[in-house]
């Protein structure tokens, strides 16, 4: 049977609308964009993480960090106290390290000297700093985004973390549609 | 481009990022390709092997255009063209 052109060019307009919008997805879900969830609170692997996000962010790759537990202690500022906290809070608060000139290395920390000799060594090689890498960062419009749940658990305050241009709080999900729509997703 | 070909270029930049480690050389010419217009020959100092290997492909992604690297007693002096 035939069909009647007009009702033929309506069906072929609907099947070019779905195609568009399969393709428009498609095309968002490969944006130029890095998403890194970073858990580890590790000196190196927090370095890692830097490392690559500047490298992306030299060729204009939009760089999304979400930061999450023992990562957080990265964030703290040295000096700020957090008000208002219970006695586990106060401990986690001791223990953990206060800010990212103070985090251990995962391997050969040897109760801080370990830290100590590859700053050493970064400095002598001309590797930049970890104070200097966030600088670059915040200067590169790389975001940094706070998991809100692990800060609590942690008690850690928003007062507590660090001075950053492009830093927001939020849930697992912003890291999901972040890392959806870029096409490079790591953890850290 | 030949080393002579590169020896007579026009520099209208020049970074000396001999004393960063990756990857603070690529963080220096991001910085510095802003101040020079699109046709300017960029030259790059750099000490690390790495970068060497980096400008070639972030030249590629930018759109900008590679025109080579001469080896010099112990850094390398990289060349590229701003789209």
């Amino acid at each position: 049977m035939q069909q009647e052109p007009e009702s033929l060019m309506i069906k072929l307009q609907e099947q070019i609308d779905a195609l568009q919008a399969k393709v428009s997805t498609l095309e968002n879900s490969r944006k130029d964009q890095l998403s890194i969830a970073i858990v580890s609170g590790d000196l190196d692997k927090i370095m890692a993480a830097m490392i690559i996000s500047l490298a992306a962010a030299t060729m204009d790759t939009k760089v999304k960090l979400f930061f999450s537990f023992w990562a957080l202690s990265a964030l703290r500022s040295k000096n700020v106290r957090g008000k208002g906290k219970n006695f586990i809070s106060r401990m986690f608060g001791v223990m953990l390290p206060r800010g990212k000139n103070r985090l251990k290395l995962s391997k050969m920390n040897m109760a801080g000297a370990g830290p100590l000799m590859i700053k050493h060594l970064m400095k002598k090689q001309g590797v930049l700093c970890i104070d200097q890498m966030f600088k670059d960062a915040g200067e590169l419009g790389i975001e940094i985004v706070v998991c809100e749940m692990s800060m609590n658990l942690m008690g850690f305050k928003k007062e507590e973390m660090m001075d950053y241009p492009h830093l927001s709080y939020a849930g697992a999900v912003t890291f999901v549609c972040d890392a959806n729509e870029s096409s490079m997703q790591l953890f850290i | 481009m030949t080393t002579e070909e590169l020896n007579k270029l026009h520099i209208a930049k020049l970074v000396d990022a001999r004393g960063t480690a990756c990857p603070g050389p690529l963080l220096e010419a991001k910085k510095a390709i802003g101040s020079i217009k699109p046709g300017d020959i960029m030259e790059i100092l750099s000490a690390d092997e790495g970068t060497k290997v980096d400008v070639p492909k972030w030249c590629t992604k930018q759109g900008h255009e590679y025109l080579g690297t001469i080896d010099e007693n112990g850094y390398f002096k990289i060349y590229m063209k701003k789209k």
